[in-house]
């Protein structure tokens, strides 16, 4: 396969054999519904969705805000509970699994909480060796080599002494990464990553994440905002409205001007660029 | 990288286990009569091997009668709630979080004095008698943790400052009803006010108190420090905990019925001493770090070492009076409490 996959993506079509054949994540008419209050009307709902992914494909879900994208990824992480439907992980449903259980199959990059007490970038990223060892125990000589070659693969391995709240937003971003890619899952899920991140920066990721995806064969999921890193990077995407998944397909199939003149409500030009991805341009309103 | 081993751990704790036998002999030597410092590490070594039947001195009825019980309800009491503060700083995710500091001292002090006005009146086997003021000592705990726990909380999350807050108003709200409560039940075993607001040490018990604060303490320690590794994910916060493969509920309702437990069994022989759970966990961090497989056991060392330290100056300060002990670990631990609210919202 050639090393640069931007220009091999218009030769693949989805269906071709660098995802393999069997599906990794089915999401299957999947709906959840949140209230404050039992007893009240839901506040928010996620009506019936169904997606599937292979290994080594990148996902991305896009929609604005309140449109129910985040809901989907906590579902597909396991930590809310659906209210109908189910998602199988290699043939397990998700939400039966143990907290242990799913932390080794599913990672989860979102944005932070503050930390309480100092830590080292090698201590944070340990933490994803987690869920594989017993509840007392201290870290084994794997669990280092895991986590330093996670750091490896962020390209952060010179970070790996520096104090958490001394590292800029985008190395911070990439330590969040290698504590994820240290959990060594089979399902990668991001939460809008690129927030606070420069242009320079974002692209670093995305590109991370195409290597990624295809050297240890994650299932990538990724919310974002960013129309066009999903374009150029996406394998499939799913475009979501007030709770609702709208399509499901490649980037062509979505990216369509009166679809995304609808679901985000901006006037914008599509265009398809050299190598088969499409290109959005917000024009202004005026 | 420098992973947190299990050798580590025990030169750390080895290490404290050390100075706690110093700060012992030190302790034991000062008070009404003087001995000599010689003749208490021999003698401490024969009561340790077992040999207390050779020492024949005539103070060896004062050391172990007097002091060293004393003592002994220090090291428990200091380790307790060392070990509860701890806890609480890390399921609360919040540095200044403290029994004290919380009202769950006033609460478990509250449950002790109410079994202690109760306990005449009830007809109850004598088994049965001397566990009724622990339990209910922990009992006032849960009952005080699971309310501060709402009160800070605010659409789902824990807010630090109206937890603290509310731990300090809910502290102030206990301590009128115990005020009351002493003021009006003429009861000649309730230990007197100062006792339960400000903690003292200077109680005997039997010894078979002693035994369970012992049970007790292991119990609930050994049952907090097998979650070390969680509480270390939960630091990073709850939702990440949860990704990370951490039982978040399962950790914090165990963990909070512990560090009740330790809260209660420390309060019911002691009263409410306060800070010793803000003061020392700090200190630890500063010194062996903050992952808790190793500040757990380091911080149950150093609250017993600061507990007997701080009663070692109660007794000797003013002498011949004496001061209760939460006077002494007050006077450090306001002010360390104000320098660390300060920085962190600095």
């Amino acid at each position: 396969m050639s090393p640069n996959r931007s220009s091999a993506a218009p030769r693949t079509p989805p269906e071709s054999p660098r995802f393999g054949t069997e599906i990794r994540l089915a999401v299957e008419q999947v709906s959840y519904a949140y209230s404050a209050n039992p007893s009240q009307a839901p506040l928010f709902t996620l009506e019936a969705t169904s997606f599937q992914a292979r290994p080594g494909e990148i996902v991305t879900i896009l929609g604005p805000n309140a449109s129910g994208k985040s809901t989907l990824l906590q579902l597909i992480a396991g930590v809310l509970n659906p209210l109908s439907g189910r998602i199988l992980l290699n043939g397990f449903v998700i939400h039966s699994l143990s907290p242990r259980a799913r932390a080794q199959r599913i990672a989860m990059v979102q944005q932070e909480s503050r930390l309480l007490f100092p830590a080292r970038v090698w201590e944070f990223v340990l933490q994803g060796r987690h869920a594989h060892g017993r509840s007392l125990r201290f870290e084994s000589k794997d669990d280092m080599l895991i986590a330093q070659n996670a750091l490896m693969q962020v390209g952060a391995a010179e970070l790996s002494d520096r104090l958490m709240d001394q590292i800029s937003g985008g190395e911070k971003q990439r330590v969040i990464l290698a504590r994820a890619l240290a959990q060594q899952p089979l399902l990668l899920l991001l939460d809008e990553p690129t927030l606070h991140l420069d242009i320079a920066a974002q692209v670093g990721l995305f590109d991370a994440l195409r290597r990624l995806a295809a050297r240890n064969r994650y299932t990538v999921i990724v919310v974002t905002h960013e129309l066009n890193l999903a374009a150029e990077y996406a394998d499939q995407i799913l475009l979501m409205q007030s709770g609702r998944c709208l399509r499901v397909g490649p980037p062509t199939a979505i990216f369509q001007r009166e679809l995304l003149e609808q679901v985000f409500q901006v006037p914008l030009k599509v265009e398809m660029r050299g190598h088969g991805r499409p290109r959005v341009t917000i024009l202004s309103n005026s | 990288m420098r992973p947190v081993t299990f050798r580590k751990l025990l030169f750390q704790c080895l290490f404290l286990v050390v100075i706690l036998f110093l700060v012992v002999v030190i302790a034991l030597k000062f008070g009404a009569v003087p001995v000599s410092l010689y003749a208490l590490g021999r003698d401490l070594l024969r009561v340790l091997l077992g040999q207390s039947s050779q020492i024949s001195s005539d103070y060896g009825l004062i050391i172990q009668n007097i002091r060293l019980p004393r003592i002994i309800l220090g090291i428990i009491v200091g380790a307790s709630l060392s070990v509860a503060g701890t806890s609480f700083q890390a399921l609360l995710r919040n540095p200044l979080a403290d029994p004290y500091v919380l009202g769950v001292s006033s609460g478990a002090a509250l449950g002790a004095i109410l079994a202690l006005i109760a306990e005449p009146h009830l007809p109850l086997p004598p088994a049965f008698e001397a566990l009724l003021t622990p339990l209910c000592a922990f009992l006032g705990a849960a009952a005080t943790i699971t309310a501060v726990y709402f009160l800070g909380r605010r659409q789902g999350q824990i807010e630090s400052n109206t937890l603290l807050l509310g731990g300090v108003i809910t502290a102030s709200f206990l301590s009128a009803i115990i005020v009351f409560l002493m003021s009006t039940v003429n009861s000649s075993n309730t230990r007197g006010m100062v006792f339960w607001l400000m903690g003292n040490l200077s109680t005997s018990f039997q010894k078979s108190i002693y035994w369970l604060l012992v049970a007790g303490f292991f119990i609930a320690a050994g049952v907090i420090y097998g979650t070390a590794n969680d509480l270390n994910i939960l630091l990073s916060g709850e939702k990440e905990a949860m990704h990370l493969g951490v039982d978040v509920r399962r950790v914090r309702f165990v963990v909070y019925i512990a560090a009740s437990l330790l809260t209660g069994l420390a309060v019911s022989v002691s009263g409410a001493v306060g800070y010793v759970g803000l003061i020392v966990p700090h200190l630890m961090r500063l010194i062996f770090g903050s992952d808790h497989r190793t500040l757990l056991p380091t911080s149950a060392l150093g609250g017993a070492i600061a507990v007997v330290i701080a009663d070692t100056l109660a007794r000797i300060v003013v002498a011949p009076n004496e001061l209760p002990v939460g006077a002494v670990t007050a006077v450090v631990g306001a002010p360390l409490f104000i320098y660390l609210l300060r920085r962190r919202l600095a």
